[in-house]
């Protein structure tokens, strides 16, 4: 039996009653009850949750599935009835034995509406549409229209809806309100209030998502102006999302705006790869350059949010200390490039050659689970001892965990990491210090920060050092191997909690760059002999197949979101 | 000739009557405090029994009362749907945030009787098991804050207030709760808000009907000045006799406050439809000016769709047989009850007539209207924050010799878009129903001022301005 659970190790919830409504004349079958986006408690199934149930689009702009329902934007109006009730509290049917519905005189807004049985919920009405047109008038009557220069534009609600619902011209004729360009919200969000449409979303999220409550609305009427306390600035871990959830131009990303036009973005499913937590992320490339992270939804890791330290740790895919020489190099003597194949003889040989027990491999808790699994094979062949580098931060309530890899329970999973990530370094340290240890095999880490210094990684015989960015390590190293960012290669981490999420690959590696896994697996042939899978589907599941930990995956299986397995303890 | 009634205001204008307890005490005051106090369980023929405060809601359902703030709804109905199970404390609310323009009858009540308003709340708490309840006193009140609280410090004092009252085992405390200055505050839900210490943005209903979850998500009554006082009149003289007062569905008296272009604006408190608007103008408001006629008269509060001189309504009534019979009827000759107004398409809302004579300029008196709502959207949902300025801004540009003949359609458009449950709450129609009326009543002096800018401006050549402005003519 598979050890990898379906989604959840929480039981799956009783089944929940069911009422039917009709949508547009089509009748279906909704939950009573679904959970509510803050507190997880049943309460009753609002009329757009049985419109999206029923896969009717109802427009709207202030409500968020993950966010309390505010009401305010009032474009999910929609018309209704329900069945008509006689004096005698019993239904009133029409002639031909169906329930006679009983329209109501005023529309209701889906958002916050609930659903009751034998509901008629009308979206494509004369009134429904005549309604949209009136609050999107509203609603742009007093904006600035300035989609040309603004960042929202390609992704914007007012522009989505305007194709529906939006006059070729405007009748507006009188002067605009003015309001606050360019505020400096925050070290990491800009404003604009005249772009902004007051649905408060930003708002509820900072007050109970983030828990901070660092914005909120001044003055009164059409003057309304988004704000934060006087001399208070907008500045938690989770701001950016306030960018995401903004439904027009209003809050923008320091780091984002004037970048890059969103339509040409290329967007790419993956994981945040700044702490274990795995957040599912979108990148934004574009001609093999990342503009940026957005979170991507996905309610057993991340909700839709993410911290805005790992949204913006992704510059070094860029850095300038990008290593992408593949070098052969004399420490002293100067360095020369050399081929893919070569370095994997040549490094094989060497490792064949070496005494069993003088070679000590140091893999990251940064690498893929297909990495780690092939470095572990290595090491295996040549009996080496293994470690990787551990990254034990404060973590918060919300997203951001204490360990700061994306991959420890890869690294555990797959036998590079001991049981206490950490504790092996110091006993490769002294095996160098004392000659036993002769060669060192280091992936991802720089490890002169973590007690194996340049002094030690003289007296080596073969040092090999694949990594992203140029660093001590890199520097003294025989076979310096250019490595691949995340983005660059598909691959799968282990999260915190033991789900396996997969990565696509978002921009072409740099130079001689190649992923990891592609090298790992010359190596490992070169070594024993045998081919592998010479793609990342085959190699997860030939490691699906012998890492108990994983029994049962399939990289197709993992899908979009990923499965949680179930750590051994 | 109707004459006015005074319950309510039965004492307050008389000469020496002042607003401290002692003076109160001597005209009989709390003695329905000690009536509602002391009743008895009553038994029912099924075998139950009603409580004194069952017994107190029955009779304020019986009374057939309704609240005066504005919506007239019926107030045994409204105490009806507190949710007295949820196990959570109820609270009551007297709504003095009195600030819909052209009323000013509540304030009369606090200045003049504030013991009285005590009183009808103490009894409606009783009645509704309340512990604790707020006077929630518009910003613009210091004086009426100032009176209410040494007025609930003498009843502390008398232990009207506090602690096991007047020996029984029923316990009550009330705060006074000041506004800043924001009509809002006046409706329901956002007076709750406000009342939490938020931004007074209304509630959504649903979920947050005040009978369920209203003050800290607890079951909530709130109630206004004068509806509050009248329960006391109905446990005073019993709810069969008060529902002798006025008219069939609009039972007891009413405070209505005429204001406007009157010899004598003031408040009068008359039987519910026993007097017309005819009569409160001319009779108890002493008529228009000399040498004036009448043009207009916003009938409840300058949110109520006006009602233009000589427009005539069908309005229904009983004939001798009990049938309805459809009577046309005169503007002047109305009875000045809820359901008249209603059936002319308008509504008395808080009992404030603004009448308005032939020397009005009808475009700068619906710019004024506008602007007031403009400023006063709390600006929570869009039509109304949006539709609320825009209207503004067409009218004082029409006001001000910029308009075009097309400005009456236009605003009609606007405030089309904006009633009718579009909004959160009901300033929405509070905002677009006088543009509704005003234009549309008088559409041909808004388009004859478009007519006329337009013109001016085609005289004095392109781009040039005019040589004179209109002003709005006084």
């Amino acid at each position: 039996m598979s050890t990898a659970a379906p989604t959840e190790t929480k039981p799956a919830p009783p089944p929940v009653e069911t009422i039917k409504v009709k949508v547009d004349g089509r009748e279906i079958a909704v939950p009573k009850t679904m959970p509510d986006p803050m507190s997880g408690k049943p309460v009753a199934t609002t009329m757009i949750q049985a419109c999206n149930l029923a896969r009717v689009d109802v427009p709207h702009y202030c409500y968020h599935p993950k966010l309390p329902v505010a009401g305010n934007c009032r474009m999910c109006l929609v018309e209704f009835g329900t069945p008509a009730m006689g004096p005698d509290r019993k239904p009133v049917l029409n002639p031909d034995g169906t329930p006679k519905i009983a329209k109501s005189p005023r529309p209701a807004i889906a958002c916050a509406t609930p659903i009751s049985p034998g509901m008629e919920i009308y979206t494509t009405t004369p009134g429904v549409k005549q309604m949209r047109e009136g609050v999107l008038e509203f609603l742009l009557i007093n904006h600035p229209l300035d989609c040309p220069i603004c960042d929202q534009a390609g992704e914007c609600k007012l522009q989505e809806y305007s194709v529906e619902y939006g006059q070729a011209t405007s009748r507006f004729v009188e002067a605009k309100v003015h309001k606050p360009k360019q505020v400096d919200l925050g070290p990491r969000i800009v404003l604009d209030d005249e772009r902004c449409i007051l649905c408060t979303r930003c708002i509820r999220f900072t007050r109970d998502i983030a828990g901070d409550d660092a914005l909120g609305i001044v003055n009164r009427g059409s003057y309304n102006t988004l704000a934060t306390y006087p001399g208070k600035a907008f500045d938690n871990n989770y701001t950016l999302n306030t960018v995401d959830l903004c439904p027009v131009g209003a809050l923008t990303s320091k780091d984002f705006r004037f970048q890059m036009r969103v339509w040409f973005l290329k967007e790419t499913k993956s994981v945040c790869t700044s702490c274990a937590t795995g957040c599912n992320i979108v990148i934004g490339a574009r001609e093999d350059k990342v503009y940026r992270y957005e979170p991507r939804e996905n309610d057993a890791v991340n909700s839709s949010w993410m911290c805005d330290s790992g949204r913006l740790n992704y510059k070094w895919i860029g850095a300038a200390n990008r290593i992408t020489r593949l070098l052969r190099q004399n420490p002293g003597a100067g360095s020369e490039p050399i081929t893919w194949t070569t370095a994997a003889r040549e490094i094989a040989d060497r490792l064949l050659a070496a005494r069993p027990g003088s070679v000590a491999i140091i893999g990251s808790a940064r690498q893929t689970n297909e990495e780690l699994f092939l470095l572990a094979r290595v090491a295996r062949q040549v009996s080496a001892v293994t470690d990787s580098v551990p990254r034990t931060q404060t973590g918060d309530n919300l997203l951001v965990s204490a360990d700061r890899n994306p991959n420890s329970n890869g690294a555990r999973l797959t036998g590079i990491a001991p049981a206490v990530p950490g504790s092996n370094l110091r006993a490769i340290a002294d095996g160098i210090a004392k000659g036993t240890i002769k060669t060192l095999v280091v992936f991802g880490e720089d490890v002169t920060k973590h007690g194996i210094g340049a002094e030690l990684l003289a007296k080596l015989d073969t040092l090999v050092a694949c990594d992203i960015l140029s660093n001590p390590t890199t520097d003294r190293a025989h076979y310096v191997l250019p490595g691949c960012a995340h983005a660059e290669k598909r691959g799968s981490f282990t999260n915190g909690k033991g789900r396996v999420q997969r990565f696509m690959k978002a921009v072409e590696p740099r130079g001689d760059a190649r992923p990891e896994w592609e090298f790992l697996h010359e190596l490992v042939r070169n070594l024993n002999g045998q081919d592998g899978f010479t793609t990342i589907e085959g190699l997860f599941n030939l490691m699906a197949r012998e890492v108990p930990a994983f029994q049962g995956l399939t990289w197709a299986a993992l899908g979009d979101t990923g499965v949680t397995i179930t750590l051994p303890a | 000739m109707p004459q006015e009634y005074r319950l309510i205001l039965k004492n307050a204008d008389t000469p020496g009557y002042t607003p401290d307890l002692e003076c109160y005490l001597r005209h009989g005051g709390y003695e329905a405090l000690r009536k509602a106090l002391a009743l008895a369980p009553k038994a029912l023929p099924d075998g139950k029994s009603m409580s004194g405060p069952e017994q107190i809601r029955e009779d304020v359902k019986v009374s057939g009362l309704r609240g005066r703030g504005g919506a007239g709804f019926s107030c045994g109905l409204k105490w009806s749907f507190v949710d007295r199970r949820s196990g959570k404390p109820i609270y009551l609310i007297c709504n003095a945030d009195e600030s819909e323009p052209g009323t000013f009858k509540d304030r009369q009540i606090i200045h003049k009787d504030p013991h009285q308003l005590i009183e009808g709340m103490i009894i409606s708490c009783f009645a509704n098991d309340v512990k604790l309840a707020y006077l929630y006193i518009r910003g613009e009140f210091p004086e009426g804050a100032r009176i209410l609280n040494r007025a609930l410090k003498e009843a502390r004092a008398k232990n009207f207030l506090g602690k096991g009252i007047l020996g029984t085992a029923y316990d009550l405390e009330i705060h006074v709760h000041r506004g800043a200055g924001a009509y809002i505050c006046g409706e329901e839900t956002g007076l709750i808000e406000s009342l939490e210490g938020k931004r007074a943005y209304p509630r959504i209903k649903p979920p947050y009907f005040p009978a369920i979850l209203g003050l800290y998500q607890c079951p909530t009554i709130v109630n206004n000045v004068e509806t509050l006082c009248a329960v006391k009149h109905i446990v005073a003289m019993g709810a069969a006799e008060y529902a002798k007062l006025g008219t069939p569905n609009n039972t007891g008296t009413r405070i209505v406050s005429v204001s406007g272009q009157v010899r004598k604006p003031g408040y009068f408190e008359v039987e519910v439809g026993k007097a017309t608007i005819g009569q409160l103008i001319n009779d108890f408001a002493g008529g228009l000016r000399e040498g004036r006629k009448l043009k207009a008269v916003i009938p409840g509060g300058s949110s109520s769709k006006v009602l233009k001189a000589g427009e005539k309504y069908k309005l229904k009534k009983k004939g001798p047989d009990g049938k309805d019979v459809e009577q046309e009827i005169e503007m002047l000759d109305l009875p000045y009850d809820f359901d008249s107004l209603m059936a002319a398409g308008s509504m008395s809302g808080s009992g404030a007539i603004i009448v308005l004579d032939d020397s009005t300029d009808i475009v700068g008196a619906l710019a004024n209207l506008s602007e007031f709502y403009a400023h006063e959207s709390c600006g929570q949902c869009t039509p109304c924050r949006e539709g609320s300025l825009w209207m503004s801004k067409a009218l004082h540009r029409l006001a001000h010799g910029q308009g075009r003949k097309q400005d009456a359609d236009y605003l009609l458009k606007i405030a089309d878009n904006i009633p009718g449950g579009r909004t959160i709450c009901a300033f929405g129609e509070a905002c677009s129903w006088p543009v509704q009326s005003f234009v549309g009543k008088f559409k041909d002096e808004f388009v004859a001022r478009g007519e006329a800018d337009e013109a001016r401006h085609a005289a004095a050549g392109p781009g040039r301005e005019p040589a004179s402005t209109s002003k709005p003519q006084h």
